[in-house]
Protein backbone atom coordinates (compact mmCIF):
# COMPACT_ATOMS: atom_id res chain seq x y z
CA UNK A 1 0.00 0.00 0.00
CA UNK A 2 1.52 3.60 -0.99
CA UNK A 3 2.02 6.05 2.25
CA UNK A 4 2.34 9.15 -0.36
CA UNK A 5 -0.39 11.24 -1.10
CA UNK A 6 -0.22 12.38 -4.18
CA UNK A 7 0.41 16.32 -4.56
CA UNK A 8 -2.54 18.50 -5.46
CA UNK A 9 -2.32 20.42 -8.30
CA UNK A 10 -2.52 24.04 -7.52
CA UNK A 11 -5.26 26.00 -9.82
CA UNK A 12 -6.61 29.42 -10.31
CA UNK A 13 -9.34 29.94 -12.62
CA UNK A 14 -10.92 33.89 -13.55
CA UNK A 15 -13.49 35.65 -15.28
CA UNK A 16 -12.29 38.44 -17.02
CA UNK A 17 -15.02 39.77 -19.76
CA UNK A 18 -17.16 36.78 -20.75
CA UNK A 19 -20.90 35.86 -19.72
CA UNK A 20 -19.54 33.32 -17.09
CA UNK A 21 -20.95 30.53 -19.61
CA UNK A 22 -17.52 28.62 -19.33
CA UNK A 23 -17.83 28.64 -15.85
CA UNK A 24 -20.96 27.61 -15.74
CA UNK A 25 -20.02 24.29 -18.32
CA UNK A 26 -17.03 24.16 -15.94
CA UNK A 27 -19.71 23.06 -13.21
CA UNK A 28 -21.65 21.37 -15.69
CA UNK A 29 -18.74 18.39 -14.95
CA UNK A 30 -21.45 17.37 -12.38
CA UNK A 31 -20.56 14.31 -10.25
CA UNK A 32 -17.56 13.99 -11.80
CA UNK A 33 -15.99 17.26 -10.22
CA UNK A 34 -15.81 15.19 -6.54
CA UNK A 35 -13.01 12.86 -9.00
CA UNK A 36 -11.36 16.11 -10.18
CA UNK A 37 -10.92 17.87 -6.25
CA UNK A 38 -9.50 14.59 -5.40
CA UNK A 39 -6.65 16.77 -7.75
CA UNK A 40 -7.20 19.98 -7.35
CA UNK A 41 -6.66 22.70 -4.77
CA UNK A 42 -8.89 25.66 -6.19
CA UNK A 43 -6.93 28.86 -4.90
CA UNK A 44 -8.66 31.82 -6.62
CA UNK A 45 -11.86 31.66 -8.56
CA UNK A 46 -14.88 33.44 -8.60
CA UNK A 47 -16.13 30.17 -6.73
CA UNK A 48 -13.90 30.77 -3.89
CA UNK A 49 -13.70 33.81 -1.81
CA UNK A 50 -9.90 34.74 -2.50
CA UNK A 51 -9.31 38.51 -3.64
CA UNK A 52 -5.89 38.21 -3.66
CA UNK A 53 -3.76 35.93 -6.62
CA UNK A 54 -1.56 33.41 -5.26
CA UNK A 55 2.29 33.48 -5.71
CA UNK A 56 3.02 30.26 -7.09
CA UNK A 57 -0.26 28.09 -9.26
CA UNK A 58 0.39 24.93 -11.59
CA UNK A 59 -2.58 25.96 -13.75
CA UNK A 60 -4.56 28.86 -14.45
CA UNK A 61 -8.09 28.63 -16.92
CA UNK A 62 -8.88 32.28 -17.90
CA UNK A 63 -12.68 32.84 -19.12
CA UNK A 64 -13.02 36.03 -21.20
CA UNK A 65 -11.70 38.69 -23.67
CA UNK A 66 -8.88 41.34 -22.66
CA UNK A 67 -11.31 44.35 -22.38
CA UNK A 68 -10.34 46.62 -19.81
CA UNK A 69 -6.97 47.74 -17.72
CA UNK A 70 -8.19 45.37 -14.58
CA UNK A 71 -8.51 42.30 -17.22
CA UNK A 72 -5.27 42.73 -17.89
CA UNK A 73 -3.50 43.29 -14.56
CA UNK A 74 -4.94 40.36 -13.62
CA UNK A 75 -4.11 38.28 -16.65
CA UNK A 76 -0.44 39.76 -16.51
CA UNK A 77 0.11 38.58 -12.97
CA UNK A 78 -1.79 35.03 -13.14
CA UNK A 79 0.45 34.24 -16.12
CA UNK A 80 3.34 35.41 -14.01
CA UNK A 81 1.98 33.09 -11.42
CA UNK A 82 1.47 29.50 -13.29
CA UNK A 83 2.72 27.10 -15.36
CA UNK A 84 0.11 26.69 -17.21
CA UNK A 85 -2.74 28.40 -18.94
CA UNK A 86 -5.79 27.78 -20.54
CA UNK A 87 -8.06 30.39 -22.60
CA UNK A 88 -11.42 28.49 -21.94
CA UNK A 89 -13.53 29.18 -24.33
CA UNK A 90 -14.25 31.29 -27.44
CA UNK A 91 -14.21 34.83 -26.08
CA UNK A 92 -10.36 34.04 -24.36
CA UNK A 93 -9.98 32.01 -27.40
CA UNK A 94 -10.79 34.59 -30.15
CA UNK A 95 -12.36 37.43 -28.72
CA UNK A 96 -15.79 36.30 -29.67
CA UNK A 97 -18.52 38.20 -28.74
CA UNK A 98 -16.95 40.86 -26.26
CA UNK A 99 -14.69 41.60 -29.54
CA UNK A 100 -17.58 42.37 -31.72
CA UNK A 101 -16.89 46.12 -31.26
CA UNK A 102 -13.55 46.24 -31.79
CA UNK A 103 -14.67 47.38 -35.62
CA UNK A 104 -16.84 49.80 -34.50
CA UNK A 105 -13.84 51.68 -32.41
CA UNK A 106 -13.86 51.96 -28.79
CA UNK A 107 -15.64 55.90 -28.29
CA UNK A 108 -18.31 55.73 -30.56
CA UNK A 109 -19.09 52.68 -28.74
CA UNK A 110 -18.80 53.81 -25.79
CA UNK A 111 -20.75 56.65 -26.24
CA UNK A 112 -23.37 55.07 -27.82
CA UNK A 113 -23.70 52.89 -24.96
CA UNK A 114 -23.37 55.26 -22.23
CA UNK A 115 -24.49 58.35 -23.42
CA UNK A 116 -26.32 58.79 -26.58
CA UNK A 117 -28.87 55.69 -25.32
CA UNK A 118 -27.98 56.27 -21.48
CA UNK A 119 -30.59 57.87 -18.97
CA UNK A 120 -27.67 57.92 -16.34
CA UNK A 121 -24.70 59.42 -18.47
CA UNK A 122 -21.41 57.84 -17.47
CA UNK A 123 -18.14 59.27 -18.11
CA UNK A 124 -15.12 57.41 -20.06
CA UNK A 125 -13.87 56.39 -17.30
CA UNK A 126 -9.90 57.04 -18.84
CA UNK A 127 -11.05 60.74 -18.03
CA UNK A 128 -11.13 60.30 -14.61
CA UNK A 129 -14.29 58.44 -13.51
CA UNK A 130 -13.68 57.02 -10.65
CA UNK A 131 -13.82 52.81 -9.57
CA UNK A 132 -14.28 51.63 -12.72
CA UNK A 133 -11.13 50.39 -14.53
CA UNK A 134 -10.69 51.68 -18.38
CA UNK A 135 -11.56 50.32 -21.28
CA UNK A 136 -8.83 48.91 -23.87
CA UNK A 137 -9.03 50.07 -27.53
CA UNK A 138 -9.32 46.74 -28.44
CA UNK A 139 -11.28 43.69 -26.73
CA UNK A 140 -8.32 40.99 -27.23
CA UNK A 141 -7.88 37.44 -26.80
CA UNK A 142 -5.78 35.80 -24.75
CA UNK A 143 -2.80 34.86 -26.27
CA UNK A 144 -2.49 38.48 -27.57
CA UNK A 145 -1.16 39.59 -24.87
CA UNK A 146 0.60 37.01 -22.18
CA UNK A 147 1.51 32.90 -23.95
CA UNK A 148 -1.14 30.65 -23.10
CA UNK A 149 -0.58 26.79 -22.96
CA UNK A 150 -3.29 25.37 -24.33
CA UNK A 151 -6.67 26.22 -26.45
CA UNK A 152 -10.23 25.20 -25.67
CA UNK A 153 -12.75 26.23 -27.85
CA UNK A 154 -16.77 26.91 -27.73
CA UNK A 155 -19.21 28.96 -26.69
CA UNK A 156 -18.98 27.48 -23.72
CA UNK A 157 -16.44 24.73 -24.35
CA UNK A 158 -19.04 21.68 -23.64
CA UNK A 159 -18.66 20.24 -19.89
CA UNK A 160 -16.96 17.32 -21.45
CA UNK A 161 -14.20 18.90 -23.25
CA UNK A 162 -13.78 20.72 -19.71
CA UNK A 163 -13.59 17.69 -17.83
CA UNK A 164 -11.85 15.77 -20.76
CA UNK A 165 -8.91 18.68 -20.81
CA UNK A 166 -8.68 18.56 -16.67
CA UNK A 167 -8.15 15.23 -16.66
CA UNK A 168 -5.80 14.03 -19.48
CA UNK A 169 -3.85 17.33 -17.57
CA UNK A 170 -3.89 15.37 -14.58
CA UNK A 171 -2.62 12.26 -15.84
CA UNK A 172 0.42 14.08 -17.58
CA UNK A 173 -0.61 13.99 -21.13
CA UNK A 174 -1.38 17.12 -23.86
CA UNK A 175 -5.15 16.88 -24.68
CA UNK A 176 -6.75 17.97 -27.88
CA UNK A 177 -9.50 19.79 -27.08
CA UNK A 178 -10.36 20.10 -31.26
CA UNK A 179 -11.63 16.24 -30.58
CA UNK A 180 -14.05 17.82 -28.42
CA UNK A 181 -14.97 21.35 -29.53
CA UNK A 182 -15.13 23.93 -32.17
CA UNK A 183 -15.08 27.38 -32.53
CA UNK A 184 -18.97 28.97 -31.83
CA UNK A 185 -19.61 24.95 -30.19
CA UNK B 1 -14.24 4.54 -84.10
CA UNK B 2 -14.54 5.68 -80.32
CA UNK B 3 -11.26 6.80 -79.04
CA UNK B 4 -10.24 5.14 -75.97
CA UNK B 5 -9.38 7.89 -72.98
CA UNK B 6 -5.49 7.47 -71.97
CA UNK B 7 -5.50 5.49 -69.02
CA UNK B 8 -2.61 6.56 -67.26
CA UNK B 9 -1.39 5.63 -63.02
CA UNK B 10 -0.26 7.83 -60.34
CA UNK B 11 0.53 6.96 -56.59
CA UNK B 12 -1.44 9.33 -54.08
CA UNK B 13 -0.35 8.93 -50.72
CA UNK B 14 1.39 5.60 -51.60
CA UNK B 15 -1.66 4.08 -53.55
CA UNK B 16 -1.53 3.22 -57.26
CA UNK B 17 -4.12 4.89 -58.84
CA UNK B 18 -5.39 4.86 -62.38
CA UNK B 19 -6.82 8.12 -64.26
CA UNK B 20 -7.32 10.03 -67.19
CA UNK B 21 -5.10 12.89 -68.36
CA UNK B 22 -8.11 15.01 -68.42
CA UNK B 23 -8.71 14.36 -64.42
CA UNK B 24 -7.62 16.70 -61.81
CA UNK B 25 -5.63 15.46 -59.18
CA UNK B 26 -8.43 16.34 -56.26
CA UNK B 27 -11.51 13.80 -58.17
CA UNK B 28 -9.22 10.49 -58.18
CA UNK B 29 -8.50 11.23 -54.85
CA UNK B 30 -11.82 11.52 -53.71
CA UNK B 31 -12.95 8.79 -55.83
CA UNK B 32 -10.67 6.90 -54.16
CA UNK B 33 -11.77 8.25 -50.24
CA UNK B 34 -8.60 10.34 -49.79
CA UNK B 35 -9.81 13.27 -48.13
CA UNK B 36 -8.31 16.71 -48.89
CA UNK B 37 -10.10 19.58 -47.79
CA UNK B 38 -11.17 21.89 -50.17
CA UNK B 39 -13.26 25.66 -49.69
CA UNK B 40 -13.53 27.26 -53.35
CA UNK B 41 -13.83 23.62 -54.91
CA UNK B 42 -17.72 22.50 -55.53
CA UNK B 43 -18.52 19.60 -57.80
CA UNK B 44 -20.69 21.05 -60.48
CA UNK B 45 -19.43 24.45 -61.29
CA UNK B 46 -15.73 25.59 -62.56
CA UNK B 47 -12.58 25.13 -60.75
CA UNK B 48 -11.05 28.17 -59.41
CA UNK B 49 -8.32 27.56 -57.39
CA UNK B 50 -7.86 30.24 -55.12
CA UNK B 51 -8.26 29.28 -51.42
CA UNK B 52 -5.02 26.91 -51.88
CA UNK B 53 -6.91 24.72 -49.48
CA UNK B 54 -6.01 21.35 -51.56
CA UNK B 55 -2.38 22.19 -51.81
CA UNK B 56 -0.61 18.83 -52.29
CA UNK B 57 2.90 17.52 -52.75
CA UNK B 58 4.11 16.82 -56.09
CA UNK B 59 7.66 14.39 -56.06
CA UNK B 60 10.10 16.72 -58.23
CA UNK B 61 8.23 20.16 -58.32
CA UNK B 62 9.24 21.98 -55.38
CA UNK B 63 6.06 24.08 -55.62
CA UNK B 64 2.76 23.16 -53.84
CA UNK B 65 0.15 22.80 -56.13
CA UNK B 66 -3.71 23.04 -56.21
CA UNK B 67 -5.21 19.24 -56.15
CA UNK B 68 -8.46 21.14 -57.63
CA UNK B 69 -6.38 22.52 -60.62
CA UNK B 70 -3.75 20.31 -61.62
CA UNK B 71 -4.27 17.41 -63.89
CA UNK B 72 -2.90 13.96 -63.42
CA UNK B 73 0.38 13.07 -65.01
CA UNK B 74 1.74 9.08 -65.48
CA UNK B 75 3.83 7.97 -62.47
CA UNK B 76 3.54 11.51 -60.35
CA UNK B 77 4.06 10.50 -56.87
CA UNK B 78 1.56 13.02 -54.76
CA UNK B 79 1.40 13.42 -51.31
CA UNK B 80 -1.49 15.02 -49.32
CA UNK B 81 -1.07 14.30 -45.76
CA UNK B 82 2.45 15.50 -44.97
CA UNK B 83 3.31 17.55 -41.89
CA UNK B 84 4.37 20.20 -43.98
CA UNK B 85 0.80 20.54 -46.03
CA UNK B 86 -1.01 20.53 -42.48
CA UNK B 87 0.86 23.51 -40.97
CA UNK B 88 0.46 25.50 -44.82
CA UNK B 89 -3.51 24.34 -44.43
CA UNK B 90 -4.00 25.52 -40.29
CA UNK B 91 -2.36 28.97 -41.57
CA UNK B 92 -4.69 29.48 -44.56
CA UNK B 93 -7.40 28.78 -41.97
CA UNK B 94 -6.05 31.19 -40.28
CA UNK B 95 -5.22 33.81 -42.07
CA UNK B 96 -9.51 33.74 -43.34
CA UNK B 97 -10.49 33.94 -39.76
CA UNK B 98 -8.15 37.00 -39.23
CA UNK B 99 -9.29 38.49 -42.34
CA UNK B 100 -12.80 39.30 -41.65
CA UNK B 101 -15.29 39.32 -38.53
CA UNK B 102 -16.14 35.44 -37.97
CA UNK B 103 -17.49 35.13 -34.53
CA UNK B 104 -18.89 31.79 -34.68
CA UNK B 105 -21.15 31.77 -31.78
CA UNK B 106 -23.50 34.56 -33.34
CA UNK B 107 -23.42 33.50 -36.72
CA UNK B 108 -26.39 31.89 -38.39
CA UNK B 109 -24.39 29.55 -40.04
CA UNK B 110 -23.08 28.35 -36.57
CA UNK B 111 -22.92 24.43 -36.26
CA UNK B 112 -23.61 24.01 -40.49
CA UNK B 113 -20.53 26.37 -41.90
CA UNK B 114 -17.65 24.71 -43.94
CA UNK B 115 -14.38 27.23 -42.70
CA UNK B 116 -15.75 26.23 -38.90
CA UNK B 117 -15.65 22.21 -39.76
CA UNK B 118 -12.50 22.78 -41.38
CA UNK B 119 -10.99 24.50 -38.87
CA UNK B 120 -11.61 21.40 -36.35
CA UNK B 121 -10.80 19.27 -39.04
CA UNK B 122 -7.49 20.57 -39.59
CA UNK B 123 -6.74 21.18 -35.91
CA UNK B 124 -6.90 25.09 -36.07
CA UNK B 125 -7.49 26.04 -32.11
CA UNK B 126 -6.93 29.23 -32.49
CA UNK B 127 -5.88 32.08 -34.60
CA UNK B 128 -2.28 33.17 -34.27
CA UNK B 129 -2.08 36.01 -36.34
CA UNK B 130 -3.65 39.42 -34.60
CA UNK B 131 -7.22 39.88 -35.96
CA UNK B 132 -8.06 42.50 -38.42
CA UNK B 133 -11.47 43.81 -37.47
CA UNK B 134 -12.19 45.97 -40.61
CA UNK B 135 -15.55 47.66 -40.81
CA UNK B 136 -17.75 46.44 -43.60
CA UNK B 137 -20.96 46.37 -44.57
CA UNK B 138 -24.06 44.12 -44.41
CA UNK B 139 -26.70 43.83 -47.77
CA UNK B 140 -30.10 43.83 -46.35
CA UNK B 141 -31.59 45.03 -49.24
CA UNK B 142 -32.85 42.04 -50.85
CA UNK B 143 -36.45 40.50 -49.90
CA UNK B 144 -35.52 37.15 -48.98
CA UNK B 145 -31.55 37.29 -48.46
CA UNK B 146 -28.91 38.80 -46.74
CA UNK B 147 -24.94 39.44 -47.96
CA UNK B 148 -23.05 40.19 -44.29
CA UNK B 149 -19.54 40.70 -45.75
CA UNK B 150 -18.16 39.91 -42.20
CA UNK B 151 -18.26 36.09 -43.06
CA UNK B 152 -17.12 36.13 -46.91
CA UNK B 153 -14.09 34.15 -47.65
CA UNK B 154 -14.09 35.47 -51.32
CA UNK B 155 -14.61 31.70 -52.71
CA UNK B 156 -16.42 33.28 -55.51
CA UNK B 157 -18.75 30.18 -55.90
CA UNK B 158 -21.69 32.75 -55.71
CA UNK B 159 -20.20 34.33 -58.51
CA UNK B 160 -19.99 30.85 -60.57
CA UNK B 161 -22.98 29.66 -59.72
CA UNK B 162 -25.17 32.63 -60.72
CA UNK B 163 -23.08 32.87 -63.90
CA UNK B 164 -22.90 29.09 -64.64
CA UNK B 165 -25.80 27.63 -63.37
CA UNK B 166 -28.69 30.76 -63.52
CA UNK B 167 -27.30 32.17 -65.96
CA UNK B 168 -27.45 35.85 -64.66
CA UNK B 169 -24.18 36.89 -63.48
CA UNK B 170 -25.68 39.58 -60.56
CA UNK B 171 -22.48 38.64 -58.71
CA UNK B 172 -19.09 39.59 -59.08
CA UNK B 173 -15.78 40.69 -57.25
CA UNK B 174 -14.68 44.18 -57.13
CA UNK B 175 -11.21 45.85 -55.55
CA UNK B 176 -7.97 44.02 -54.97
CA UNK B 177 -6.03 42.15 -52.13
CA UNK B 178 -7.07 42.91 -48.51
CA UNK B 179 -9.76 45.07 -50.52
CA UNK B 180 -11.47 42.49 -52.74
CA UNK B 181 -15.40 42.03 -52.08
CA UNK B 182 -18.14 40.42 -54.12
CA UNK B 183 -20.82 43.23 -54.98
CA UNK B 184 -23.95 42.59 -57.38
CA UNK B 185 -24.53 44.65 -60.43
CA UNK B 186 -22.88 47.54 -60.97
CA UNK B 187 -22.14 48.16 -57.36
CA UNK B 188 -26.07 48.74 -56.65
CA UNK B 189 -27.98 46.89 -53.81
CA UNK B 190 -29.03 43.65 -54.01
CA UNK B 191 -32.78 44.77 -53.62
CA UNK B 192 -32.12 47.11 -56.42
CA UNK B 193 -30.76 44.52 -58.71
CA UNK B 194 -32.04 44.09 -62.15
CA UNK B 195 -30.39 41.09 -63.13
CA UNK B 196 -30.91 39.09 -59.94
CA UNK B 197 -33.65 36.42 -60.45
CA UNK B 198 -34.19 35.60 -56.11
CA UNK B 199 -33.64 32.31 -57.10
CA UNK B 200 -31.71 31.81 -54.07
CA UNK B 201 -28.27 29.24 -55.68
CA UNK B 202 -25.66 31.46 -54.64
CA UNK B 203 -27.01 31.51 -50.62
CA UNK B 204 -27.80 27.85 -50.79
CA UNK B 205 -23.28 27.51 -52.15
CA UNK B 206 -21.64 29.78 -50.33
CA UNK B 207 -20.24 28.17 -47.47
CA UNK B 208 -20.37 30.49 -44.80
CA UNK B 209 -22.73 32.96 -43.30
CA UNK B 210 -22.17 35.67 -45.53
CA UNK B 211 -25.00 34.59 -47.83
CA UNK B 212 -27.96 33.31 -46.01
CA UNK B 213 -31.82 33.54 -45.97
CA UNK B 214 -33.52 35.87 -44.35
CA UNK B 215 -35.55 35.40 -40.46
CA UNK B 216 -32.73 32.65 -39.39
CA UNK B 217 -31.54 33.58 -36.45
CA UNK B 218 -28.42 31.92 -34.63
CA UNK B 219 -27.32 28.49 -35.64
CA UNK B 220 -30.73 28.15 -38.13
CA UNK B 221 -29.25 28.59 -41.57
CA UNK B 222 -28.51 25.01 -43.26
CA UNK B 223 -27.54 24.95 -46.76
CA UNK B 224 -29.10 23.31 -49.57
CA UNK B 225 -27.02 21.96 -52.18
CA UNK B 226 -28.63 19.04 -53.68
CA UNK B 227 -29.64 20.73 -56.82
CA UNK B 228 -26.09 21.41 -57.93
CA UNK B 229 -25.20 17.61 -58.37
CA UNK B 230 -28.67 17.07 -60.16
CA UNK B 231 -28.29 19.63 -62.45
CA UNK B 232 -24.60 18.70 -63.13
CA UNK B 233 -26.03 15.02 -63.82
CA UNK B 234 -28.57 15.99 -66.18
CA UNK B 235 -26.89 18.29 -68.13
CA UNK B 236 -24.05 15.61 -68.51
CA UNK B 237 -26.85 13.40 -70.43
CA UNK B 238 -28.13 15.79 -72.50
CA UNK B 239 -24.92 17.85 -73.47
S1 LIG C 1 -19.26 32.08 -41.30
FE1 LIG C 1 -18.62 30.19 -40.29
S2 LIG C 1 -16.57 30.65 -39.51
FE2 LIG C 1 -17.57 32.56 -39.95
S3 LIG C 1 -18.57 33.19 -38.05
FE3 LIG C 1 -20.08 32.05 -39.22
S4 LIG C 1 -19.91 29.96 -38.45
FE4 LIG C 1 -18.03 31.03 -37.85
S1 LIG D 1 -20.47 35.49 -50.43
FE1 LIG D 1 -20.16 33.31 -49.86
S2 LIG D 1 -20.07 32.25 -51.85
FE2 LIG D 1 -19.76 34.39 -52.28
S3 LIG D 1 -17.53 34.66 -52.28
FE3 LIG D 1 -18.26 35.16 -50.19
S4 LIG D 1 -18.06 33.25 -49.05
FE4 LIG D 1 -17.95 32.72 -51.23
S1 LIG E 1 -10.26 23.95 -53.45
FE1 LIG E 1 -8.46 23.93 -54.64
S2 LIG E 1 -7.78 25.97 -54.48
FE2 LIG E 1 -9.70 26.02 -53.38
Amino acid sequence: MSTTTPQKIKVATIWIDGCSGCHMSFLDIDERLIDLVQHIDLLYSPLVDMKEIPAELDLTLVEGAVSNEHDLERVVALRKASKFMIALGDCAVTGNVPSMRNPIGLKPCFDRAYQEMADIVVNDPADGDPGIPALLEMAKPVHEVVTVDLFVQGCPPPADAIFYVLSELIAGRVPDPTLLTRFGA
Amino acid sequence: MSTQPHIITLTIDGRELSATVDDSILTIARQHKIDIPTLCFLEGLSTWGACRLCLVEIEGTPKLLSACTTKCVENMVVKTDTERLKQHRKMIIELLFAERNHICSVCVSNGACELQSLAQECGVDHVSVPYRYPSLQLDSSHDLFRLDNNRCILCTRCVRVCDEIEGAHTWDVAGRGIDAHVLTDLNTLWGDSESCTSCGKCVQVCPTGALVQKGTAVAEMHKQREFLPYLTKMRRNHP
